[in-house]
């Protein structure tokens, strides 16, 4: 099957992206490089095209009940124009997803998933949401942009009379951004400040041109999946089929601030409180290599010479100049400062577990 | 792929590595074209001097910020020198690939070998089919 292609396909031939597939989508993995994409990201903005991510909505009474049924997070615990990071999990406590959930009114939510889980998550939350509220795939209506960095608030301010200071981290407002209405939400996947704007698929353009050129004199760059998968290791964000899977429940991938299991019954709570009484098996923390070697998804972690876990994600880190990691290990093998060796083309190169996220923005 | 240039006085190989002579020695790198398909460079792992290469065979690593990439000898013979400076500074693979990007000087075991590599023009067209 031909890969997908966003609203904003030619923008990226026009601005010279490298497109590949990712996702069933094509999308551009860089423009100009990765490692100068990152840098714009962390020290101007960049922007990227996430229209490939999925979008379902509940509407209608007993909307925020039924989703608040199937996540791990509480929906409960934010007002309205708030958005909440969650775990979408199956009876095994194993993540069906990661979402970010939009809660406009307790009758109205959007939950943003994964593009590769986007189906796959659509059919789950329909057929596990209790009856009432419709449930609906709404990935037709949206693209998405996210503009993302320090500066990333005052050139998206260029374009919009709303107050965008007034919209603090993780809430969202409706507004208008070059004359076109649109989701603003301070949220997104880097480790840096800014916004993901959904907006109507035949805006996408115009709004992608008009947010390069209003950043144009401050650095911003557009800027493709190899820097948005370096910037979110270096935050420690989990990516979905790297980090977590349906194998993995929060609990072991360092995410139990997403998981209350004071809330009501939700999908996969059982296995956690099971889990949490027994304690994990394994845990997801980040690492840098002490000695030369690049750790990758799917290197075996070792211990005395023994596999004993998994690296899930590495990457050269260009802000930190370091090989940093993420992976499953042992319990005892968690603290900060435990060493271990990655297996890199069968060789032992030396590890030691740090503290995340690798990279914290500056207060 | 305009801005790609493959200078004349050097052989090249169907893996990307390119050949210079230097008296009785051949100096080795990867191409322009190499360095652009893989993007920006952050490490290259290279034979020590003394260790014997085999043309077609992997000799070291390049690996870019998303991929890992096999090194491949155009001639088999020994390495007499290794660009160290390149295990700290990766990046220049990208800027000079032709020059600071230089990775290992190879005495080949059949001095004939390095002129049975495609020249620039060969390699040109080769490049250009790969599209």
């Amino acid at each position: 099957m031909a890969p997908r292609r966003t609203p904003l396909y030619d923008a990226h031939v026009r601005h010279g992206g490298k497109l590949v597939e990712f996702a069933g989508w094509e999308l551009p993995v860089q423009y100009k490089g990765v490692i100068d994409e990152h840098r714009a990201v962390r020290e101007a903005a960049g922007l990227f095209d996430v229209s490939h991510m999925g979008e379902v909505f509940f509407e209608g009474e007993g909307a925020l009940e039924a989703c608040n049924e199937l996540v791990t997070n509480d929906l409960r615990s934010i007002g309205d124009g708030q958005a909440l990071y969650a775990g979408l999990l199956n009876e095994r406590g194993g993540f069906v997803d990661d979402v970010i959930c939009y809660r406009f009114s307790p009758t109205k939510i959007l939950v943003c998933t994964n593009a590769s889980n986007a189906e796959k998550d659509f059919e789950w939350m329909k057929s596990h949401a209790k009856a009432g509220p419709v449930v609906r795939d709404a990935g037709a209506d949206f693209a998405q942009l996210a503009l993302q960095g320090p500066k990333a608030i005052g050139i998206l301010q260029k374009l919009t009379s709303a107050d965008l200071q007034a919209i603090a981290f993780f809430r969202f407002a409706e507004i208008e951004v070059d004359g076109k209405p649109v989701i603003a939400a301070r949220t997104g996947y880097t480790g840096e400040d800014g916004f993901e704007i959904f907006c109507r698929p035949g805006d996408a353009t115009d709004l992608w041109e008009a947010i390069l050129a209003a950043g144009k004199d401050e650095g911003l760059m557009p800027a493709g999946l190899g820097a948005r998968d370096s910037l979110r290791t270096e935050s420690k964000l989990a990516l979905y089929g790297n980090d977590i899977d349906d194998e993995h429940t929060p609990l072991e991938a360092s995410l139990g601030w997403i998981v209350k299991l004071d809330k009501p019954g939700f999908i996969g709570k059982e296995a956690l409180v099971r889990q949490k009484a027994d304690g994990v098996k394994r845990k997801l923390i980040g690492f840098e290599l002490t000695e030369r070697g690049i750790p990758r998804h799917g290197y075996p972690i070792l211990s005395n010479g023994q596999p004993v876990g998994v690296v899930t994600s590495g990457t050269m880190s260009p802000t930190l100049q370091k090989p940093i990691g993420i992976g499953y290990v042992p319990p005892e093998l968690a603290s900060e400062g435990s060493t271990f060796e990655v297996e890199i083309r069968g060789k032992p190169v030396a590890a030691r577990v740090v503290k995340t996220p690798f990279y914290k923005r500056p207060a | 792929m305009s801005d790609l240039t493959f200078p004349a006085d050097l052989r090249y190989t169907q893996d990307h590595e390119w050949a210079r002579k230097d008296g009785n020695a051949v100096v080795v790198g990867i191409t322009a074209f190499a360095q652009s398909q893989l993007g920006d460079v952050v490490y290259v792992e290279l034979p020590e001097p003394g260790k014997t290469v085999t043309a077609g065979e992997s000799f070291g690593v390049v690996e870019s910020t998303k991929a890992v990439s096999e090194l491949i000898a155009p001639v088999t013979g020994t390495v007499v020198e290794r660009n160290d400076p390149l295990v700290d500074s990766p990046e220049k693979v990208n800027d000079d690939p032709y020059d600071a990007g230089w990775m290992i000087k190879v005495e080949p075991a059949d001095p004939s070998a390095f002129d049975k590599l495609m020249d620039a023009a060969a390699y040109g067209e080769f490049v250009a089919k790969q599209g």
